[in-house]
């Protein structure tokens, strides 16, 4: 007993707002960072693991690897552009890729809910098996779990990564420094919408398409140009506006974007406005920012331009040499405003 | 885009600043009634744009910061059932209750679904035949036809398994609420263009004439804004005070006259609470005793619930145009959006919410802050 009243002295609850877990804390917003913060990083004390990067980057026999994992749960399991076994592989690789590494090797872990068709199975099967050819990964490790009907979404899967690093560039947050130019791989928003109108049974005029994919191969074409790059950050739920206030926030350092130059298809801006969403903070699956020096921008953004699935990459902004870990955008009507880091996902509006 | 891209041209933009800037001889307080122009407002950073003059207030205009605690806590009572779904758009799930909100109840195993249309709700409703399925009919005259119309159609088609928690609220009454306080500061409106989409502006012109304020409906993106806001100031540079249209791409004078026959057929007008403000009498809508049985109120036993609301909480001054949301002791400290205090800091529309999201920093680092600021806010 006396043990018991110990430990709650010593281990008090780190987050005493919320007893109960919310789908806010897993929403790539404020509350999943202190839930990160506040639990996870003083429960598993790591030099490694406080870095925040998209995976851990060690020596190993010689070698320099990055390591990484991430669970996928999404519903509906099939979406236009992509389903829950392209997104296990590709949300893997470009994990790895972030590192500046060579994504490797793959495991894979699925969580299946009994009754799930064979035939849903083996088109998660199959789409694993092509999005792994696609980026040139092997799956080399499994393992299969089923739960009970009902205890499940038909299926969870998780994927963890090795990669080899090649070069000797630190790609970390830590690297960015004052007058480096933000690059972004390609137009945003589009796996937040394509989701939303599946969910919601929306329709729009054109078919919105996630924007899923790996980022590999343009992570290499960098590395292979010698491009001195200084950090790598995929976009995932919570956004681009999300993303850039981690590094901001990691840097201390000021990021200007600017509005203009940010690309939204029209037909996601127009969803956008429909739902009161804002495409900031829309969720991407395929797309990256990448911070370079300013001498090295132009060559980056060429070598992005040649690969396929960053054809679209453009300039954004610039970090600036003002302190404070802020992310300040220039509207299109030429005044500036902050962007901050929403609390959970976005809420569609009432009117 | 087309429709909006138009809408938020820099050059346009500059032009009427400078039209506005040319204009002003006085020092003007212009309240924008609705929450969606107040997050555009300090989005696209407008009253940079503004001579110093020109001081923007944030009116009542967010349905989610207006509706009581009590509702909050009667839906939260009514989600918790087990055999109730309880549907809701997106931005009433964080709305704080006195004890949990709605996502609360979710993570507790409450079924609580976000939907677009009530309409939606219906066809849940034909679904699941042995459920409860209740619709937290919230918001403005803007939203009250699609409210009515579900409601008409339960009522045609005899769906039993469905209800609403109605607690639609009145731009008008609260317009003369303001100006009727003895503190009042407001000395121009821009009107919500939605809300006058559906209900036309024929009601303000007695307002404008009673209080001698210009009133302008106005639409919602920052050259509707801007050029509400110049409009409005020309009257008031001119000594004029009447209604004028700015949103004349979606606004006429009578309104949408089948959205109103459905909001007449199944709503009243009756007294409403709002939520910081207290008691408005004929202020919001209530259903017809021949919807009654639609009446979630009645038909879960809640409508006697009453609550108080936290006392930190300044949000019915703020949404008076009294104070603005960093004057609140509480404001980025016991309330923020991950912890709210009250409505206006978690909704979309929320006056505190937009200046805690768009300004937090600027105004941590110290810049001008009194109300009646000498530049707009910051």
């Amino acid at each position: 007993m006396s043990a018991i009243k110990d430990f709650t002295l010593t281990c008090p609850l780190p987050i005493t707002d919320y007893p109960t877990v919310t789908l806010a804390h897993g929403g790539g917003g404020k509350l999943m960072h202190q839930l990160i913060e506040k639990m996870i990083l003083p429960a598993f004390k790591s030099p490694l693991l406080e870095t925040r990067h998209d995976g851990a980057v060690f020596s190993l026999g010689g070698a320099r690897l990055a390591f990484t994992t991430d669970s996928y749960v999404v519903n509906p399991l099939f979406f236009p552009g992509g389903d829950i076994g392209s997104l296990a592989i590709n949300g893997t690789v470009n994990d790895l890729s972030m590192c500046g590494a060579r994504p490797m090797y793959l495991s894979c872990g699925f969580i299946l809910e009994e009754g799930l068709p064979m035939e849903t199975l083996w088109a998660v099967v199959q789409s694993l098996k092509q999005a792994a050819e696609v980026a040139g990964v092997q799956l080399v490790t499994g393992d299969t779990k089923v739960v009970d009907r009902g205890k499940g979404d038909g299926i969870f899967i998780n994927t963890a990564g090795v990669g080899l690093i090649e070069h000797d560039l630190t790609i970390a947050p830590a690297s960015v420094k004052a007058g480096d130019v933000v690059l972004l791989s390609g137009d945003v928003g589009r796996h937040g919408i394509a989701i939303m109108a599946m969910r919601q049974g929306l329709e729009f005029e054109s078919k919105i398409e996630s924007d899923c994919a790996p980022l590999n191969l343009a992570v290499q074409a960098l590395m292979d140009g010698k491009v001195g790059v200084h950090c790598l950050r995929d976009l995932t739920r919570g956004g681009l506006g999300t993303t850039l206030i981690e590094i901001a926030e990691a840097t201390g350092l000021q990021i200007l974007i600017d509005e203009l130059k940010i690309p939204v298809r029209d037909d996601v801006a127009g969803a956008c406005e429909v739902l009161g969403f804002d495409p900031l903070y829309l969720a991407n699956e395929g797309r990256m920012i990448v911070f370079v020096p300013e001498n090295e921008a132009a060559k980056a953004l060429e070598l992005l331009r040649g690969s396929p699935n960053t054809a679209g990459a453009v300039e954004i902004g610039r970090v600036t040499g003002e302190r404070g870990g802020l992310v300040k955008m220039k509207s299109r009507i030429g005044t500036t405003r902050i962007i901050d880091m929403l609390s959970g996902e976005q809420l569609p509006r009432i009117c | 885009m087309k429709y909006s891209s138009e809408y938020r041209d820099a050059h346009a933009a500059q032009g009427y600043a400078h039209e506005i800037r040319r204009t002003t001889r006085h020092p003007w307080t212009i309240m924008e009634i609705c929450g969606g122009q107040t997050h555009a407002i300090v989005k696209f950073g407008l009253d940079e744009l503004l001579p110093k003059e020109i001081e923007l207030v944030h009116g009542p205009g967010c349905p989610v910061c207006v509706t009581p605690l009590e509702l909050i806590d009667k839906a939260v009572q009514i989600a918790e059932r087990k055999n109730v779904i309880f549907c809701s758009f997106g931005d009433m799930l964080r709305v704080p209750g006195s004890e949990v909100d709605l996502f609360g109840i979710k993570a507790r195993g409450g079924d609580v679904r976000i939907l677009y249309s009530p309409l939606d709700a219906l066809k849940i409703a034909k679904e699941n035949p042995t459920k409860e399925v209740v619709f937290f009919a919230v918001g403005f005259e803007t939203t009250a036809p699609a409210h009515a119309m579900a409601v008409y159609q339960a009522k045609q088609q005899g769906i039993k398994n469905f209800s609403v928690l109605v607690s639609h609220v009145l731009v008008p009454p609260a317009m003369e609420a303001i100006l009727g306080s003895e503190t009042n500061r407001v000395q121009g409106f821009l009107a919500a263009g939605h809300v006058c989409a559906i209900m036309g502006y024929d009601e303000y012109i007695p307002i404008a004439a009673k209080y001698k304020v210009p009133i302008v409906v106005t639409g919602f993106e920052p050259l509707d804004i801007l050029q509400g806001i110049a409009m409005c100031v020309a009257q008031l540079e001119e000594g004029r005070h009447v209604v004028e249209n700015q949103y004349t791409r979606a606004v006429t004078e009578g309104g949408n006259h089948p959205a109103q026959h459905y909001i007449k057929e199944v709503f009243t007008v009756v007294n409403r609470k709002w939520r910081g403000i207290g008691e408005i009498g004929m202020s919001g809508l209530g259903l017809r005793p021949e919807y009654a049985e639609f009446d979630a109120e009645l038909r879960f036993d809640v409508s006697g619930y009453t609550a108080e609301e936290s006392p930190l909480c300044i949000s019915g001054l703020i949404m008076q145009g009294q104070k603005k949301p960093h004057e609140c002791s509480a404001f980025g400290k016991q309330c923020t959006p991950e912890k709210p205090l009250g409505a206006p800091m978690v909704s979309n529309e929320g006056a505190c919410a937009a200046y805690y999201r768009y300004r937090r920093a600027e105004l941590a680092a110290g810049a001008a802050l009194t109300s009646a600021g000498a530049k707009g806010e910051v």
